[in-house]
């Protein structure tokens, strides 16, 4: 990334916020329902400085951690197994194909009644869509192998386990990483729409609750929180990128522009 | 050490086409034979068979001595990039040795000899992206080499390659040879390559895919990729093959 395009990643969010606040400063928009940056960041420092949003903050990320781990595991293994195997790969695949499409938010008062309003039910939303991504990007990673690695691997007779975990695996890791990445955007829309109904922990409970008091400066608060979050996963990921996928490491230059 | 005898080889793809036909020949204990012919003759194919990488429709391919304990029965070289782009160099070159029963301190030494061997000691800790399309070629032969098989398959090698990197590579695949002796199949499309390494010269007519003729090539060893070129002898077999494939 050059020196130009580092700055314009930073001029676009604050070109956003300048412009709203100056809309809303001369009343284009409603300060009642937009109020101005200045005062959501003034409140969000407050009410982060009440040790509410980190509590709240802290109820989300847990659920979208442990969701990522009861979905990603299974639905990683099932996509290897689907991009090894036909057999697996023609059972499973229309199952998937069935499931996927279902909005996931419609199936949330299910896991209520069948894990009850403790915790499961909002690792159970948030695996799910974990779910169907991993086992999706799993399986295109592993079928996207170039065949030439794999006459390789049987020209020096590897072993079977030094097939699966120094070729298969490492093949397909860009797109299982590449589907971690799309599974966290999934995951804090999940945990937050779980956390909307029968709990009073979490960010989506901090909304909720923000609505039904006609809050607009808590519930501005939340958003903002949210939105952080998601921005420090996703950095996370990024900066972990050149650990988990070093070979690619110099490939990550950035596409020219082209027009 | 080996000796190979191809026998009545066909390979009839599902689509129907014939791509081999009652392919014959015999490749003796250490001898350096070339295959060419025009592209879809089948010379790759033989070679896949030959190296256990496809199932012939016909036919068989019979290895006489073969692998002693502990050893690869061949090793292969590809034409394209073959290098896994997820391990360093001199874990690419160590993957040979994978099936096999060899301390990793041995391992580790082989590996640093060959390296050496073929010019890249200070390129161990490369990732192959990071690697000319020559060095990437001369990584692969290190990892056909590294354990000493006795059966070499190489399939056009060095055909991506500009010309200046391939009469090099040949002459560093002959150094290799001389130094550890294998029966070598050497599959090309430039029949001057062909000439400049092999004993033989199996040359090949398309559809279906059969051995035209097969050209003894006299020239002493060691030989020198370069020189050679100035033999009269060489224009001579140049002539010869290029008469066999009009």
């Amino acid at each position: 990334m050059t020196a130009r395009d580092r700055t314009i990643r930073i001029i676009g969010p604050l070109s956003i916020v300048a412009i709203w606040q100056i809309a809303v400063s001369t009343r284009l928009l409603n300060p009642g329902l937009f109020p101005p940056p200045s005062e959501i960041a003034a409140n969000f420092v407050a009410y982060a400085g009440s040790g509410e949003l980190a509590t709240n903050a802290a109820w989300t990320l847990s659920r979208i951690l442990i969701g990522l781990l009861i979905g990603g595991i299974p639905g990683t293994l099932i996509g290897l197994a689907m991009g090894m195997n036909g057999a697996v790969r023609a059972y499973f695949g229309p199952i998937i194909a069935l499931l996927y499409p279902i909005p996931k938010i419609a199936i949330l008062p299910l896991f209520y009644f069948i894990f009850g309003t403790g915790e499961p039910a909002k690792w159970a939303a948030v695996a799910v869509g974990v779910f169907f991504l991993m086992a999706i990007n799993t399986e295109a990673g592993v079928r996207q192998i170039e065949l030439i690695y794999l006459d390789v691997a049987r020209a020096y007779r590897l072993r079977p386990v030094t097939v699966f975990l120094r070729v298969l695996l490492p093949g397909a890791l860009p797109n299982i990483y590449a589907g971690l990445k799309l599974s966290i955007g999934i995951a804090i829309v999940l945990a937050v729409a779980a956390e909307y109904q029968l709990t009073r922990t979490g960010l989506g409970f901090a909304i909720f609750n923000a609505q039904q008091l006609l809050d607009v400066d808590r519930l501005y608060a939340a958003l903002v929180a949210v939105s952080l979050l998601g921005l420090m996963l996703s950095a996370l990921l990024d900066a972990l990128e050149s650990v988990v996928l070093p070979w690619r490491a110099h490939r990550s230059a950035p596409s020219p522009t082209v027009l | 050490m080996a000796s190979i005898v191809v026998e009545h080889l066909t390979k009839r793809y599902s689509t129907g086409t014939l791509a081999l036909d009652d392919v014959n020949f015999e490749l003796a204990d250490g001898e350096f034979v070339a295959v060419v012919g025009p592209s879809g003759c089948g010379k790759s194919t033989l070679l896949r068979i030959m190296a256990g990488l496809d199932a012939a429709t016909e036919g068989r391919v019979v290895v006489e001595g073969g692998a002693r304990p502990n050893e690869l029965p061949s090793a292969t070289v590809f034409q394209e990039a073959s290098l896994f782009p997820w391990m360093r160099v001199d874990a690419n070159v160590a993957v040979a040795f994978d099936s096999l029963n060899v301390p990793a301190r041995e391992v580790n030494a082989r590996v640093a000899n060959v390296l050496a061997l073929v010019g890249l000691a200070d390129n161990a800790r490369a990732w192959p992206h990071e690697l000319s399309g020559g060095m990437k070629q001369r990584a692969a032969v290190a990892r056909a080499f590294v354990t000493d098989p006795a059966i070499l398959f190489m399939d056009e090698p060095f055909g991506a390659l500009d010309e200046q990197t391939r009469v090099g590579l040949a002459n560093e695949l002959m150094r290799l040879w001389e130094r550890s002796p294998k029966s070598v199949v050497f599959v090309t499309h430039g029949i001057e390559e062909a000439i400049t390494v092999a004993d033989r010269v199996v040359v090949m007519s398309t559809r279906p895919g059969t051995i035209k003729e097969i050209v003894p090539i006299t020239f002493p060893r060691p030989r020198d990729a370069v020189a050679i070129r100035g033999e009269a002898a060489f224009a001579e077999h140049v002539v010869r093959i290029w008469e066999l494939l009009r």
